[in-house]
């Protein structure tokens, strides 16, 4: 049996497995600390920092530190959201994130991000890239103006043979996604979906779907981000 | 002495304009133009974007008709993913998308007759401007401006019950809507307390009409002969002649009431519309190819809408109708004002309209969308409040749009809008020696019964004001009136 163990975040003491990141844990007491680069299946390589939470002082990200016995750790205050804030106006402002018109609009996570912290205009200014739309596979659009470089595409995304339907060309400020098209030339509608699905913003498109989920019964519609972990704890009855 | 007068700031219409008035040295009008500060920024910011984009993004080129472009672009996009024209798509998707189309008729047309148009007729083209406003119309006419209130949230709950949201919704799709109206939203128009139900709006907009009924007799000079003119008058009908708002063929009469364009398909448009650049207008000139430049060009709006159709579908607009055709015995009707008369028997008919549909059980369930074989070129056309707008996109075969043109009401109106103005300027400031702000107000006014949506004409991004300046023979100013 897996060794259990106990940590207190924000001043509240729960319980997780030993070998747990400080995340999984969270989110297994039903707390919510945000996330983007995180994503179920893949394992985490920490590239948004959005989950950084201060443990015993010092700022860590949750999706990567394991979680040890004793462990004091800020996750829910004032000095902590504000710097969660700023990585989320600096993504912002890093691409080309136009939500008007934008058909992943109530399903990104990085707007539903934008409403749950209370982004009002970002402190950073727009650097408006020139980026590329790649339309030419015929069942996905990868329309990377909106592209935040998290890589749960390229690392979770894979076929039968375990190619990556996406890459990652240049490094650092050049680095840009790019889909495989060998890979991607037959791929299922289902494939195309969960694509789509796996991006948290609206990069990769499946073709044709638009806006075809009327506005209210969108993911982020009624209820904030988050709230899915943080409903999970309250019907859990603790 | 002679001068030139520019009136910009237009106030009270929807965006941003300049008219220029210049006099010769005996003090008479020597020319007068509606200049439009014209960005076309929109048609090249879709290239490259995925089509069924288009419905969604184009809307936002203008806060003020959003919903006419949302419908005009789903339009041509349904000719695109196969779905046929107008009645090719399921009785779900051609009647939520009807729906909110005469929500959005309604509350223009509401906006437009209370808000901009009653201070004139209440206090008069010549009234203080102190008071000459929807401010001054709250004050004096309590009743009038809480109906104007009312009804326009009537049209706007319609349009959030189909689109989404009350702007910029998300509603109409290619082939489609993406949503059913619930029960409860129907029951709630049907049945809503006092007086937010359509039976109460019905009676409101009847109301409204039979007020301006009465203004026009008690000011039959003003309203009759304030800037009347003839022209050609183009529209939509349904195939039977019928107005309709929402589809149709494309039909112009002159003058007469002869037809010069006879019932044709849309989707041909640009073989029988062109589009004229003049050197000292960024917006352009429609005309009917047939007719040339100098004859062709027409009117759009309510006015040619009852110059066109030979019926309205709904009872009560019926009888308005007729009423309204015996004035002008049967005659196109030349009166600009007349705009006024002919936009509230659409808002009584677009009220009829809800009312029929709000009762229709397709619209609670039924398949939404309907797709058949995709072809790369499409045209949307639409009657919207304020005349045919035009809507046309190419796509290649990766689904990105690589061309799209549209020509909007307010386009369709320049050439109307320009001779108005030089109507007006030449009737009420020839040989005057003080031009008044009343003088300069009246061609504001004629400008307004064209309700033209400058926002959207120039593609501008959200609202902007409007002048009016004065100008001698040697281009010094005069006078100028902004706000
Ligand atoms: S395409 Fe989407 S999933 Fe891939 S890196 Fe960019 S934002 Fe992340
Ligand atoms: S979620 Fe932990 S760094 Fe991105
Ligand atoms: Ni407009």
């Amino acid at each position: 049996m897996s060794e259990i163990i106990k940590i207190v975040i924000d001043g509240k003491e729960i319980e997780a497995t030993k070998g747990q990141t400080i995340l999984q844990a969270a989110v297994n007491n039903g707390i919510y600390i945000p996330t983007l680069c995180a994503f179920d299946g893949i394992k985490p390589k920490a590239s948004c920092r959005l989950c950084t939470v201060k443990v015993n002082g010092r700022a860590m990200t949750a999706c990567t530190t394991p979680a040890t016995e004793g462990m004091e750790i800020e996750n829910n205050t004032a000095g902590i959201n504000e710097i969660r804030k700023a990585i989320i106006e600096a993504i912002f402002v890093e691409g080309n994130h136009f939500c008007p018109s934008c058909e992943k609009s109530g399903n990104c996570e990085l707007q539903a991000l934008g409403y749950r912290f209370m982004m009002m205009v970002p402190r950073f200014p727009y650097s408006f890239p020139q980026r590329p739309i790649d339309a030419t596979n015929p069942k996905l659009l990868l329309d990377t103006n909106r592209c935040i470089l998290c890589l749960r595409c390229v690392r979770g995304l894979k076929d039968e043979n375990g190619k990556s339907l996406f890459a990652i060309k240049h490094r650092g400020v050049h680095a840009e996604i790019v889909m495989d098209h060998e890979v991607c030339a037959n791929i299922s509608d289902e494939m195309a979906q969960k694509a789509m699905n796996t991006c948290p913003v609206g990069v990769i498109i499946k073709k044709e779907k638009g806006f075809d989920e009327a506005i209210g019964t969108r993911k982020f519609d009624k209820q904030p981000i988050g709230h899915e972990i943080e409903n999970k704890f309250n019907q859990g009855g603790n | 002495m002679s001068k030139k007068i520019t009136i910009e700031p237009v106030t009270r219409v929807e965006g941003h304009g300049k008219v220029t008035i210049k006099f010769d040295d005996a003090g008479n009008v020597e020319q007068s133009r509606l200049h439009i500060v014209e960005f076309r920024g929109f048609e090249r910011f879709v290239q490259g974007r995925p089509y069924w984009e288009a419905p969604v993004l184009v809307q936002r080129l203008c806060g003020i008709c959003p919903v006419s472009h949302h419908l005009a672009a789903a339009k041509a996009l349904d000719v695109i993913v196969g779905a046929g024209t107008g009645n090719g798509l399921t009785p779900t998707g051609e009647k939520m998308r009807r729906l909110m189309h005469y929500g959005q008729f309604f509350q223009s047309h509401v906006l437009h007759f209370f808000h901009l148009v009653s201070p004139d007729l209440l206090f008069g083209v010549d009234g203080d401007p102190a008071i000459r406003n929807v401010i001054g119309v709250a004050m004096k006419h309590k009743d009038l401006a809480v109906m104007g209130v009312m009804m326009r949230k009537f049209g706007q709950e319609i349009i959030a019950a189909t689109a989404g949201k009350k702007i910029h919704g998300t509603g109409a799709i290619p082939g489609g809507i993406n949503k059913h109206l619930s029960i409860a939203e129907r029951d709630s128009f049907l049945l809503g307390a006092d007086p937010l139900n359509i039976d109460k709006m019905i009676e409101w907009a009847q109301a409204a009409l039979d007020f301006l009924k009465d203004y026009q007799k008690k000011n039959t000079d003003f309203i009759d002969n304030f800037s009347k003119y003839d022209s050609n008058y183009l529209s939509l009908v349904r195939k039977d002649g019928a107005l309709d708002l929402y589809h149709g063929v494309l039909r112009a009469v002159d003058a007469n009431g002869k037809k010069v364009l006879n019932d044709v398909d849309y989707q041909e448009y640009d073989k029988y519309i062109s589009e004229e650049v003049r050197s000292w207008s960024y917006m352009k000139f429609p005309y009917i190819i047939d007719q040339g430049k100098e004859k062709g060009w027409y009117r759009v709006g309510p006015l040619a809408r009852l110059n066109t159709a030979d019926f309205i579908p709904t009872p009560l607009a019926q009888k308005e109708f007729e009423i309204y055709k015996a004035y002008t015995n049967g005659k196109p009707n030349n009166m600009c004002m007349h705009n006024h008369w002919a936009r509230l028997i659409e808002c009584l008919h677009a009220a009829e309209m809800i009312k029929v549909l709000l009762n229709d059980p397709d619209l609670l369930s039924g398949e939404l969308v309907t797709k058949g074989t995709k072809t790369n070129r499409g045209v949307g056309l639409i009657e919207a409040p304020r005349g045919t707008l035009f809507h046309h996109y190419e796509i290649n075969e990766n689904d990105q749009i690589t061309k799209a043109n549209l020509i909007v009401s307010t386009t369709n109106n320049n050439e109307p809008m320009n001779r108005s103005v030089n109507n007006v300027a030449k009737s009420y400031m020839n040989g005057k020696d003080t031009i008044t702000e009343g003088m300069m107000n009246a061609v504001e006014v004629a400008i307004r019964a064209y309700d033209p949506c400058l926002s959207c004409a120039t593609h501008a991004l959200g609202k902007m004001p409007l002048e009016v300046t004065l100008l001698d023979a040697n281009d010094n100013l005069i006078d100028r009136k902004r706000s």
